[in-house]
């Protein structure tokens, strides 16, 4: 090969973002992505628009990205890596801003979800999975567990938290489906995103007129002190409806099929009573899967200085925390799923001032799920062989659409 | 061994709070984190450590000199 003929082939390298998961390997990373881990701290990835921005390979600096000042979430700065032609604008409340518009409005919701409150839910959340692990044991079977079991849990805890009718489930888990999605037109994701706004406007209405005691009430009782408009309040409602059950109901479904695709580790857990276990095993999956598998986002807004490479001002960055999941320096053999080992460092949850708002409320959702649903049915068991089981491959957060189970 | 925080750089995240209960807390009504103990004993020292170490926010100091 002569040298031009590698520097060509060097440009035309530059992989693709998000990347395509190995056939074979559903709960890994792309193969292709993951190697550039081995090349270095920082690469780049092509987008579907053309732009090639910076990608961050490793834990450690994509720690030291994710908390720099140097660094906007601003998806209306120019330079920031855009997820789809159909994403953009705002509308999700303070997760696409900065500080201090950013700490402003998380401030106000974020009683709401520290340790100690989450922590009183627990019993709460206990009844809601016995009573639909109940339901399922006497309906037919196979029956699929996303449907019967892994959207309901959140989506009754989040409604319940929020005071969102949950007859309505059907309604808002389609439009949040629509709006994660890659492949999503903008006028598809434009009219699913103005159902959800609609719908939490009339609901904070609602609760002006007539507060009760959730969550939803307290972010109305600030539109009438004058410190949110009912535009930024509707916005919050809809981004804390999306993110309370989206997310955890993919990690109850997904995390089930990895565990049952592990059988020595799904017996760890259906043989414990031990909830250090049981918590070490939520990190362990959390790391393991990390769902949220498009890459965290920002643009430099000043020259910043990582892995000795100088990433300039107006530069888009992709920081994709399942690689930096899978950083061996910081989890030796990081492709075992090990439900013992220690993995609490991981980053799925973010890192920075925009790490997840909801973590200890899924951590105590997930704590409970994976605490009970093996327990009670030891013998559960996929229904038809992986090969057959949707993935969302064209999902901003991975999962699977459906998982027909028996048992 | 010296602990403080900076209120106004904590987003509230609670990780402080799972890793070294005695010593941290969050507010009831804002979230953020409550210092409990700034001169905690040695055998919370290497929790109280990790907690500054996996704080998103960078709100956690520790000083080892005091």
């Amino acid at each position: 090969m002569t040298d031009t003929v590698r520097e060509t082939a060097g440009e035309t390298e530059i992989p693709q973002f998000p990347g395509v998961r190995a056939a074979k390997c559903p709960f890994d990373p792309p193969p292709e992505l993951r190697a550039l881990q081995q090349n270095g701290t920082l690469a780049k990835v092509r987008l579907w628009n053309g732009s090639t921005p910076w990608f961050v390979t490793r834990h450690a600096a994509q720690k030291e990205v994710l908390s720099s000042p140097k660094v906007s979430a601003d998806v209306t700065k120019p330079g920031y890596p855009i997820h789809t032609r159909a994403f953009g604008g705002g509308g999700l409340s303070f997760i696409l801003k900065d500080d201090p518009e950013h700490a402003r409005l998380r401030r106000m919701v974020q009683a709401a979800f520290t340790v100690r409150r989450v922590e009183t839910m627990r019993p709460a959340i206990q009844r809601i999975v016995d009573d639909l692990i109940d339901q399922m044991l006497a309906g037919p079977k196979p029956v699929d567990l996303v449907e019967a079991f892994a959207l309901p849990v959140p989506s009754l805890v989040i409604c319940e938290l929020l005071g969102v009718p949950y007859a309505d489930h059907d309604f808002f888990q389609h439009n949040s489906k629509t709006i994660i999605k890659r492949t999503v037109t903008p006028e598809d994701r434009a009219v699913a995103f103005g159902r959800l706004h609609e719908y939490l406007d009339g609901l904070v209405a609602q609760k002006l007129d007539d507060p009760a005691d959730d969550l939803l009430s307290k972010v109305a009782a600030r539109v009438e002190d004058g410190e949110l408009t009912r535009e930024e309040a509707a916005q919050m409602g809809v981004l804390l409806l999306i993110a309370g059950h989206e997310t955890t109901a993919n990690m109850i479904a997904l995390g089930t099929l990895a565990l049952l695709q592990h059988p020595g580790q799904l017996a760890l857990l259906r043989e414990t009573d031990d909830p250090k276990l049981v918590a070490s095993a939520v990190e362990e999956l959390l790391r393991y899967l990390n769902i949220t598998h498009s890459g965290r986002r920002r643009v430099a807004v000043e020259d910043i200085e990582i892995g000795g490479q100088v990433i300039r001002a107006g530069e888009g960055i992709i920081i994709p925390n399942d690689i930096g999941n899978r950083d061996p320096e910081v989890f030796p053999d990081p492709d075992r799923l090990d439900v013992r080992r220690d993995a609490h460092r991981h980053v799925a949850f973010g890192f920075g001032v925009h790490q997840c708002l909801g973590q200890s409320l899924a951590r105590v959702e997930l704590q409970v799920v994976y605490g009970t649903l093996y327990r009670r049915i030891p013998t559960l068991k996929a229904a038809v062989p992986i090969e057959e089981i949707p993935f969302k491959h064209d999902g901003q957060v991975y999962g699977v659409y459906e998982l027909p189970v028996t048992w | 061994m010296k602990v403080t925080v900076d209120r106004d750089k904590c987003c509230g995240a609670g990780q402080c709070v799972l890793l070294a209960p005695d010593v941290f807390d969050q507010g009831e009504d804002d979230g953020i984190v409550l210092l409990l103990d700034a001169e905690p004993p040695e055998s919370l020292h290497a929790a109280v450590r990790e907690a500054a170490a996996v704080c998103p926010a960078g709100a956690i100091d520790v000083s080892e000199d005091a």
